[in-house]
């Protein structure tokens, strides 16, 4: 009697056939890795679809300089420990205007350090395929995006247009200044993200178990104040609280939540009591209606 | 807003006494079933998932606080929320309260995992609901209670069983609407019943519904007491639906070599069907040579066996010739290759199919430029009836034969979905304009082998002590491309070299003489003149081809038939405008009377050269100054001088 594959091998083995098409058929892939979860298991996956070879493409991190420093930490622990290609990237006219979440809010700050930023480095290296961490479960707009997900020469996605995608019978043809934004997790939900962690003990930043953190309330999210460039608004006090993320991205614009769950256990065991969406713990969703949408057809992975 | 409906009991709860391990260990052992729900427009699809979505507690409270908002804003359903918005997730949908591409959504019970394909009712999106269908092992169709079985609900029956489902499930919704009236239900159910006879289904199910309050989708009804079947959920949960990828054939598409290192050669892929255990012997399907497994490579230790669907990477006893696009097969029962085979085509592109137009033709692994020869007959969605066709328009079905210009390994798609699939790639545009499934391979060719010949093209061209070249004059009618051919023909003559001149209006009195100006019949034209070219270039000849040749595609195809640096691409580039006026055959004068039908440049499309070697603007010049631009170019490239310097032969 042969073994009949389990839920998570399913996907694992969808995952790992996605990169290896790819790197088949692209010139010049990179991996987008933005240090959370969904990018911890990504990488995971990568190393196992080349294994006994490294990948054969760099990795990508496109640095708002909002991330959480231990974010940034452990991007290069695990760059130094896996031994690949880390390319960073910032939007240097960013920079120089000084585009911040507090002052521009968080519309303009996600426009110009990430979706710009992200354009330029993609431009400046000329990558033909970019692997994205996005799922589908995540938002309504991603539920409605193809695996490889074609974009025009201005990175622009046109949902109303998309290939059909028959089968695992990818098209990855594109002509010169094209490109495709590839997601190898298009099929997994949160759940099993954390379960695929649990069973491969796959490292990640220390931010997603609950520890007490100096947090400021701000708008209905806990703020995390990372570093003095948050400045504290009249009445505000900042608190050592027992808390823990869902989801990462620029501190400022990430709400924590109240946790004790300190174990990958404890994690799971909360998520699936949990009563609203990972993503509520993002401002830059909330900002308008369809805004991730948006968001996508201006290049935003 | 009722939101006491969506306060049912939770279907799948964490226990108290549970221990994560626990619950962990039950959702890997759950099984798997990826389904889709189609049918016509309006029919209740959205909705049914948004039920199904809601009902089985998978909405966050902040997700039904946006439903709330979004169904005030944009809800079609009064008072009473709009599932529908749940998974109608782009902007144009929710403005329009219409699905125009696939949504893809997961649910879990206590006994299965799903994956569902929400797809789209309207016609002109049948490529999406192809989409969804092509990954799905079960079928939801519905249908309107009030409407019965539409057009659409024909089409993506016949569509769903070509792609290999063979698990339906009619849903005859908005029950509630007819009074929930088993007369309405049985009538419905037989008329479908007759007429998916044909389509092959091993399982189909018929279930009275109403998405939008709930009834039989998790619950009974209490409304339909005269039904006694199970509930939407309950067969959904129960239906057997497992093919047994692993006890058919072993394959193994060769996705991707792994050579980190002189001392490893890893075959990356996906078991396709089948397993495989070290020591196992194989073949490369193409070639038929055979070797044995060594290792089956993963990492985390190497493995004693894998089965169908699993991503592996094997290392085999010998070095033998496999790249990227072979199958590695059983010796035992082995695969078809063959470069024409018979299929099944559903087209999706808005510019029609055209036997004889070259389209990139990809397998899950391979890739080959492959022509429909043959458009043998269409599938009248209503009466499944032959109709026979020219071309092949959006969102309908065909038998086609097929011709690849290299074999193909492949099984027929009712024996492997995955090993038996296609699609097809228009070649400009790059956008999968049809999907495929192989039927059988044909023999036609089996019979035929390549004659090698002793004198090469490179003896023949070396006598002539010139270089072979094919100079393709495209342009509009009346623009020049004779008067120019000519001239240039006869300057080329005078200096010892040996030409000849394909004219398209000659080649129409006899080679093409059965031919007429639909599109089809000039893509036929443009192949049969580059096939003709091609042997005359092979013969050593200097040929210059004058046809308007509108199309992109089939001038790129005569492009690629020629070795590289052969092909000149001379775009005689008169305005429109300037050849009306000219007209020296008085042909656009008949034209603009109406007198000519399908007449490039006026009801008929020209497709100008992006990058053409040479661009001659003729207004206000003399074929004599064409023709030196000719030359010169040719003179700098060297075309005209050099010595033939690839290999002999074809």
């Amino acid at each position: 009697m042969l073994a009949r594959l389990s839920h998570l091998d399913r996907l694992e083995a969808e995952a790992v056939h996605i990169f290896r098409e790819v790197a088949a058929t692209f010139t010049k892939p990179v991996m987008l890795y933005s240090v959370g979860k969904d990018s911890a298991v990504l990488l995971h996956l990568a190393m196992k679809a080349f294994y006994p070879a490294k990948p054969p493409f760099p990795i990508l991190h496109v640095d708002t300089t909002w991330k959480f420093r231990e974010m940034i930490e452990f991007r290069d622990l695990m760059a130094r420990k896996l031994g690949f290609d880390l390319l960073v990237h910032v939007n240097q006219d960013g920079v120089r205007d000084n585009i911040n979440p507090f002052d521009h809010g968080s519309n303009t700050h996600t426009h110009v350090m990430k979706t710009l930023g992200l354009r330029q480095a993609l431009d400046k290296y000329g990558f033909d395929a970019a692997f994205g961490g996005a799922r589908r479960d995540e938002e309504k707009s991603r539920a409605k995006e193809r695996i490889f997900s074609f974009r025009n020469a201005q990175h622009g996605w046109d949902p109303k247009n998309q290939r059909p995608e028959m089968w695992k019978i990818f098209n990855t043809r594109v002509n010169p200044g094209e490109s495709i934004r590839v997601f190898p997790l298009s099929n997994w939900t949160e759940l099993d993200i954390w379960q695929y962690i649990l069973r491969e003990d796959i490292p990640i930043v220390p931010l997603y178990f609950a520890k007490r953190r100096p947090v400021v309330e701000r708008e209905g999210m806990l703020i995390l104040r990372d570093d003095d460039r948050m400045k504290l608004r009249p009445g505000e006090v900042v608190e050592n609280r027992l808390v823990r993320f869902r989801t990462l991205g620029c501190y400022p614009l990430t709400g924590a939540i109240d946790s004790d769950a300190d174990t990958l256990e404890k994690i799971v065991g909360e998520m699936l009591t949990a009563k609203t969406s990972e993503r509520q713990g993002r401002l830059i969703d909330r900002d308008e209606a369809g805004s991730m949408e948006k968001k996508k057809r201006e290049g935003y992975f | 807003m009722r939101l006491a409906r969506i306060e049912t009991p939770v279907i799948d709860p964490i226990q108290e006494t549970d221990t994560v391990q626990d619950y962990l260990a039950q959702q890997e052992r759950k099984s798997f079933l990826r389904f889709l729900t189609c049918g016509s427009v309006d029919d209740g699809k959205s909705t049914l998932i948004g039920r199904l979505l809601s009902d089985t507690r998978q909405i966050f409270e902040d997700q039904i606080a946006a439903l709330e908002s979004d169904s005030r804003k944009h809800g079609t359903t009064g008072d009473d929320i709009d599932y529908a918005l749940l998974v109608d997730g782009l902007e144009a949908e929710r403005e329009q309260g219409i699905t125009i591409d696939v949504a893809y959504r997961f649910f879990a019970t206590a006994k299965r995992k799903f994956i569902v394909a929400d797809t789209p009712g309207h016609e002109q999106y049948t490529r999406n609901m192809a989409t969804g269908a092509s990954t799905s092992d079960l079928a939801i169709v519905l249908v309107d209670a009030r409407q019965g079985v539409l057009r659409q609900t024909r089409r993506h029956s016949i569509i769903a069983s070509l792609l290999g489902i063979r698990h339906i499930v009619v849903a005859i919704n908005k029950i509630d609407l007819v009074g929930f009236d088993q007369v309405v239900f049985d009538r419905i159910s037989a008329e479908y019943a007759a007429f998916a006879g044909e389509l092959g289904f091993r399982s189909t199910a018929f279930i009275p519904m109403s998405a939008r309050y709930g009834d039989n989708v998790t619950k009974r009804s209490e409304n339909t007491t005269w039904y006694s079947g199970p509930t939407l959920l309950d067969h959904l949960e129960n239906v057997v639906v497992d093919d047994i990828e692993t006890d058919k054939p072993f394959r193994f598409p060769v996705q991707y070599v792994n050579r980190p290192n002189l001392d490893f050669r890893g075959f990356a892929g996906t078991v396709a069907s089948g397993s495989i255990r070290q020591g196992d012997a194989v073949v490369a399907a193409k070639s038929g040579k055979p070797s044995r497994i060594r290792r089956i490579v993963a990492q985390g230790g190497d493995l004693a066996e894998a089965v169908a669907g699993q991503a592996v990477t094997l290392v085999l006893e010998d070095e033998i010739e496999v790249s990227r696009g072979n199958i590695l097969v059983t010796p035992d029962a082995r695969p078809h290759v063959a470069d024409q085979f018979a299929a099944n085509i559903v087209w999706f592109d808005e510019k029609a199919l055209l036997p004889g137009r070259t389209y990139i033709l990809r397998t899950e692994t391979d890739q080959v430029s492959a022509t429909v020869t043959e458009l043998k007959h269409k599938i009248d969605i209503n009466d499944f009836g032959k109709e026979p066709a020219r071309s092949l328009d959006m969102n309908e079905v065909a038998v086609c034969n097929l011709s690849t210009q290299a074999p193909l390994a492949f099984d027929s798609f009712t024996d492997n979905r995955t090993t038996g699939a296609f699609i097809l790639i228009d070649r400009i545009s790059n956008n999968t304009v049809g999907a495929g499934m192989i039927i059988h391979p044909l023999r036609r060719a089996d019979n035929i082998h390549w004659q090698s010949l002793d004198i090469g093209k490179k003896a023949r061209a070396d006598l002539k002590n010139q270089k072979p070249a094919v100079l393709w004059f495209t342009g509009l009618s009346g623009s020049g491309k004779s008067t120019i051919a000519n001239l240039l023909e006869r300057k080329l003559h005078a200096a010892g070299r040996h030409t000849y001149v394909l004219d398209g209006d000659n080649i129409r009195h006899a080679l093409n003489r059965d031919l007429g100006f639909t599109d089809q019949d000039r893509v036929e034209n443009i192949r049969r003149v580059a096939e003709v070219a091609k042997l005359m270039a092979d013969a050593g000849l200097i040929v210059i081809v004058s046809f308007i040749s509108p199309f992109r595609a089939e001038r790129q195809m005569a492009r690629e038939l020629m070795t590289k640096d052969e092909f000149v691409e001379v775009f005689v580039d008169t305005p429109l405008e300037e050849c009306v006026r000219r007209d020296p055959k008085g042909l656009y004068a008949r034209a603009l009377a109406g007198q000519i039908q399908n007449f490039t440049g006026l009801d008929s499309p020209y497709e100008a050269p992006e990058s053409a070697e040479i661009h001659l603007h003729t207004v206000g010049k003399t074929p004599e100054e064409m023709v030196d631009a000719i030359e010169d170019w040719l003179t700098n490239d060297e075309i005209a001088e050099r010595q033939y310097d690839d290999g002999g032969g074809i």
